[in-house]
């Protein structure tokens, strides 16, 4: 809980970045959607595929907005599709911040 | 002395112990992605046999199977390919051939196994037996890296086809010298093939292309015609949607004159006279279809579909092209697969770890077994089919 509080009064310091964390429910959901379904074509170990790895390496030097906008609205002239029908705002934002500190485990 | 004659007494009896002998037509294997596993079941009493593990990423895994059906050749997202024993239920061999790849196909002989890779781009052959590599096909096409290589088939006369993602080529390796191919490219087919799938007679080679709204047709009968392009602008008066899966042509349903092809980005399943090549029509279904699949004689389609629309499965009749069931076995519909003669079907429903298996004539469920994150289902008898 203590965290918690620190990570929303962090991200408070960072406007338009606001989010509430997903309920617990919701972030196995997203962590499943991740991993199987981002996973078909960025592999379930994220390490590629017809889309590009999002491991914390592949990662490196790209900001938070610019994965978040990513997410959010697909990018033009490839598969990857925009996830905006499908995810709210706290939702692509927690699964940004999931692959920049990822868990030890999926 | 003692533990000689024991040992020979244990010896004389070990051959009645063993399992009886049963032969390999009635097997298949299911892929369990999470766990980079699989299940060996056969599907006379829809039973599971054994479980493999250690296989690597399966995250797209797929696999084709020696001719005498007794092997599978497991190619995993990793670059692994792993050959398994079905009787034994056990890893033969395991190798890692590549860094990121994406499927695989057998030769008409038998006797080769081809990869097709992301990284680095291109196709490598294999020895089935050993699965030492006998050719390297690197994907060069003048661009900085070699491009990413999708839709490899087998096709009569020894030979393999794919399509290079990156390029928008077309190739064959004629493989009649396997440790020296014979390519041949074909050049300009379109942008972004995803997927490319032969026809169940060897005739036809098709890619799918993410870039266009065509597909590209090669004519291996007559492959100095060139490429050509057929069902353009198949989208043309359509709302695109985002594409939450891509499509897979291969198991692409064939039904008499008839092909049945899952649109891009839309809930739609195409249908064209193979023939002419042409449009017949077009059916609306739930969602974006991923797998469109013919029944083996033909009579029924069914169509499973993208995320969000995964739980859901439908039947089409081929003749009037209407829906004749909506099925809602649970949650990630991934793969289906039909007994060799058609009787039953087997689907995974991943996100609620289990297989069922229907039968296809009163479409009602038969059996559920369990299965962790269930995805791919190959059966035996897709090693005497062209292109599986």
């Amino acid at each position: 809980m203590r965290n918690r509080t620190r990570r929303l009064f962090l991200l408070a310091l960072l406007p338009g970045l606001l989010y509430a964390a997903p309920s617990t429910t919701r972030q196995a959901e997203l962590r499943n959607l991740l991993y199987q379904d981002c996973g078909a074509c960025h592999g379930i170990r994220l390490t590629g595929g017809l889309g590009p790895a999002l491991t914390v390496d592949a990662l490196q030097g790209k900001s938070r907005e610019f994965l978040i906008n990513t997410v959010r609205n697909g990018r033009s002239g490839t598969p990857m599709p925009p996830w905006k029908p499908e995810l709210s705002d706290a939702d692509i934002a927690w699964l940004v911040d999931l692959l920049l500190n990822p868990e030890k485990k999926p | 002395m003692k533990g000689f004659l024991l040992t020979l007494l244990l010896g004389m009896c070990l051959p009645a112990i063993a399992a009886p002998l049963r032969g390999t037509g009635d097997l298949g294997v299911v892929v369990e992605r999470a766990d980079g596993g699989l299940l060996v079941v056969e599907h006379t009493g829809d039973t599971i046999l054994s479980e493999i593990s250690g296989l690597g990423d399966l995250s797209h895994a797929s696999v084709v199977f020696s001719r005498d059906e007794r092997y599978a050749y497991v190619f995993g997202r990793d670059g692994g390919l792993t050959k398994v024993d079905l009787l034994k239920g056990k890893i033969v061999k395991r190798i890692m051939q590549a860094g990121n790849s994406i499927g695989g196909a057998i030769s008409q002989d038998g006797k080769l196994v081809a990869v097709s890779n992301y990284t680095p781009g291109g196709v490598r052959v294999f020895d089935s037996d050993t699965l030492e590599q006998v050719a390297d096909i690197p994907a060069d096409y003048g661009a900085a890296k070699p491009s990413r290589v999708v839709g490899l088939v087998d096709a009569p006369g020894q030979r393999f086809v794919f399509s290079l993602y990156d390029a928008g080529q077309i190739w064959i390796a004629d493989m009649k010298n396997p440790r020296k191919p014979v390519i041949t490219r074909f050049r300009h087919i379109g942008h972004l093939p995803y997927d490319g799938l032969i026809t169940p007679d060897g005739r036809y080679y098709i890619a799918g292309l993410f870039g266009d709204d065509n597909l590209a047709l090669l004519d291996l009968w007559h492959p100095e015609k060139g490429v050509k392009s057929i069902l353009k602008g198949y989208a043309k008066h359509d709302k695109k949607l985002p594409v939450y899966k891509m499509p897979h042509l291969e198991g692409w349903a064939i039904a008499g004159r008839q092909a049945f092809v899952p649109a891009v980005g839309e809930h739609k399943v195409l249908v064209l006279d193979t023939g002419t090549w042409k449009s017949r029509g077009e059916i609306a279904v739930h969602g974006q279809p991923v797998f469109v699949m013919a029944r083996p004689d033909g009579r029924y389609v069914w169509v499973n579909f993208a995320h969000p629309d995964n739980d859901t499965v439908q039947v089409i009749d081929t003749e009037s092209h209407k829906i004749v069931k909506t099925l809602k076995p649970g949650k990630a519909v991934l793969h289906m697969a039909f007994t060799p003669r058609g009787e039953k079907l087997w689907l995974s429903v991943r996100d609620d770890n289990r297989l069922q298996v229907y039968d296809t004539a009163t479409l009602k469920l038969l059996k559920e077994l369990p299965a962790k994150k269930p995805s791919g289902i190959f059966f035996t008898n897709r090693a005497h089919q062209t292109g599986l």
